[in-house]
């Protein structure tokens, strides 16, 4: 931590960061006190970044998959979700009934997943260790889902433009049923550690308030914006992959303030099993691809047997397939917020341009609205209830 | 036989070198010096699970200073790149560096503008860990491999230290960011 005095010695700036235990990430913050009051607070991000939209211009929409899971690496599916959505979009294509099924099914798994990090690391930023335990016990059984279906605990790059490569394994439904029978113990367990708890209610409650008008200016989306009471969740709004068809509560804050979060994404996560369960009831045999030939490789035995079919394997696994001139815009409700893909084609295989719009980068905005006024030690409590990840500011 | 026999009950011979390298090894503490995806393997490296304290390497420390292991875990940006050998250079010696995953390896998927191409221009790697990202099995051997490095480490001609010349790339950023 670096300091500076200001000339007339009234108030004292600090750096906190890049590296730093309670910033989630590579997060620099410049912030300016007043003893121990926080009068400024200035983000400075790029510490991560990876040119990642500059990369998709030069693959094929199919090689992109892998590089959306790199964004943000806590809800992966998620990121590929919003891509692979862009490019059906913009290809207008039609998904099979069970493909759409499991993509619901694994995206509300990732956004446990990632709540779940969240919790973790929130809490241990405010000095409450075991929940960080307790919480990573019950996300390895979902990076065990992950490790099934795709063979990569973190960066699985499952789905595919036109719904999936493969069908889950068998064993799929019997193990997340049984995560749904014991991960509500967990859950009660995390909140007997800390829902009640004195000093995480001292540490939280009307610390970071956010008022609904300046969240709606802020443009926040997510858990961050709905703790301030304000009604707006993309799975509601602009319905993607069936979730019109599903039953499930949009949890609200009353206060805005850090506990409101919590208390949010502690309820989110019971509405996620309740769709996940949904889900599963739903799930019938079918196909996993759509019925475009042009997006998946042929059967690996034609491949072996007829020439036509080695010719087409070389076609779509060195040029890929092109998707007609035009640009697309498609948005999924991410554990963080609105996260979309803005497609641009030209025609071609590769896309012209590709364009994120990250929840983390644009909630990250509201951090020194909440901060200023307020001590020091709010700032850790205020990042770890907005929830980023750098990988997704940077990008 | 010998000397042994002479020495009462309980008392257990050895070289000063191999108890220091036994002290080392077995307490290495890592510095939290987490970027990207495979600082959340890292994490869950020394949560539940896997349980990193069996292997006497649980003890993140968020100052470099009270750190003797750095695990660069994740990519590597360009404007991160004079932050990193900053916090290797306040590590006090002995010191040394993992470099976990593709990224911090060798720029991993993205050999682009932005990303370093390997941390091993900027610091002195120790152990290379593959993966994108490593599972936490591969982590804890990777960290088992430094443990062995450390045993065979010689008091008398220690290790040759990184009196690296500062990269390229540090000192190009570093006006700008620092």
């Amino acid at each position: 931590m670096a300091t500076a005095i200001s000339p007339e010695f009234k108030t004292i700036t600090i750096n906190m960061g890049p590296q730093h235990p309670s910033t989630h990430g590579v997060l620099r913050l410049v912030i300016e006190l007043d003893g121990e009051t926080v009068v400024s607070l200035k983000p400075v991000i790029g510490y991560l970044h990876t040119g990642m939209e500059k990369t998709m211009e030069s693959k094929n929409y199919h090689k992109s998959i892998t590089v959306t899971d790199r964004m943000d690496y806590l809800s992966p599916l998620g990121n590929n979700m919003a891509y692979v959505g862009a490019v059906e979009k913009l290809m207008n294509l039609e998904i099979p009934e069970r493909a759409q099924v499991l993509r619901v099914v694994l995206l509300e798994l990732t956004r446990i997943s990632s709540h779940l990090v969240w919790l973790g690391t929130h809490a241990i930023d405010l000095g409450a260790m075991s929940v960080f335990l307790y919480c990573f016990r019950e996300r390895e059984k979902l990076l065990d889902v992950n490790d099934m279906i795709s063979g990569s605990r973190l960066t699985p790059s499952y789905f595919r433009v036109g719904g999936f490569f493969q069908d889950v394994p068998d064993a799929f439904v019997p193990h997340v049923s049984r995560f749904l029978d014991e991960f509500p113990i967990a859950l009660g367990e995390y909140q007997n550690l800390l829902s009640k708890n004195r000093i995480w209610m001292k540490r939280t409650i009307g610390v970071g308030v956010l008022s609904p008008e300046q969240a709606i200016d802020l443009c926040v989306t997510g858990p961050t914006l709905r703790g301030s009471g304000v009604r707006y969740d993309v799975r509601k709004a602009q319905p993607y992959s069936g979730y019109e068809t599903y039953d499930f509560e949009v949890p609200l804050g009353r206060n805005g303030d850090v506990y409101d979060r919590y208390l949010c994404r502690i309820e989110e996560m019971k509405q996620s099993l309740s769709i996940v369960r949904q889900g599963l009831d739903r799930l019938r045999p079918g196909s996993v691809r759509s019925d475009n030939p042009y997006l998946f490789p042929a059967d690996r035995t034609d491949v072996k047997l007829n020439m036509e079919e080695l010719i087409y394997h070389f076609k779509i696994m060195s040029e890929g397939y092109s998707a007609p001139p035009g640009d697309a815009y498609f948005a999924i409700e991410s554990p963080k917020g609105e996260l979309g893909f803005y497609v641009v084609s030209d025609g071609g295989p590769i896309p012209h341009r590709t364009r994120v719009r990250p929840p983390s980068l644009i909630n990250l905005q509201a951090l020194e609205d909440m901060c200023v006024g307020r001590m020091v030690a709010d700032t850790v409590a205020c990042i770890g209830s907005i929830d980023i990840v750098l990988g997704e500011v940077d990008r | 036989m010998g000397l042994e026999e002479l020495v009462p009950d309980g008392i257990l011979t050895t070289t000063v070198e191999k108890m220091v390298n036994w002290a080392r090894r077995s307490s290495l503490w890592p510095a939290t010096f987490g970027l990207a995806c495979c600082a959340i393997e890292m994490m869950a490296t020394s949560a539940a699970r896997y349980d990193l304290a069996r292997f006497g390497a649980e003890v993140f420390r968020a100052s470099p200073r009270q750190a003797d292991l750095m695990i660069v875990a994740g990519r590597v940006s360009k404007k991160m790149a004079p932050v990193l050998k900053r916090i290797y250079d306040q590590m006090p010696e002995p010191k040394w560096v993992i470099s976990m995953g593709a990224c911090a390896s060798c720029g991993g998927i993205f050999n682009n503008y932005a990303i370093v191409q390997g941390v091993d221009t900027v610091v002195p790697v120790d152990v290379y860990v593959p993966g994108c990202p490593p599972r936490p099995e591969a982590l804890i051997y990777g960290i088992m491999k430094l443990q062995e490095k450390i045993d065979n480490q010689r008091l008398k001609q220690p290790a040759p230290v990184a009196e690296s010349e500062p990269p390229p790339i540090a000192t190009e950023t570093s006006s700008a960011s620092a």
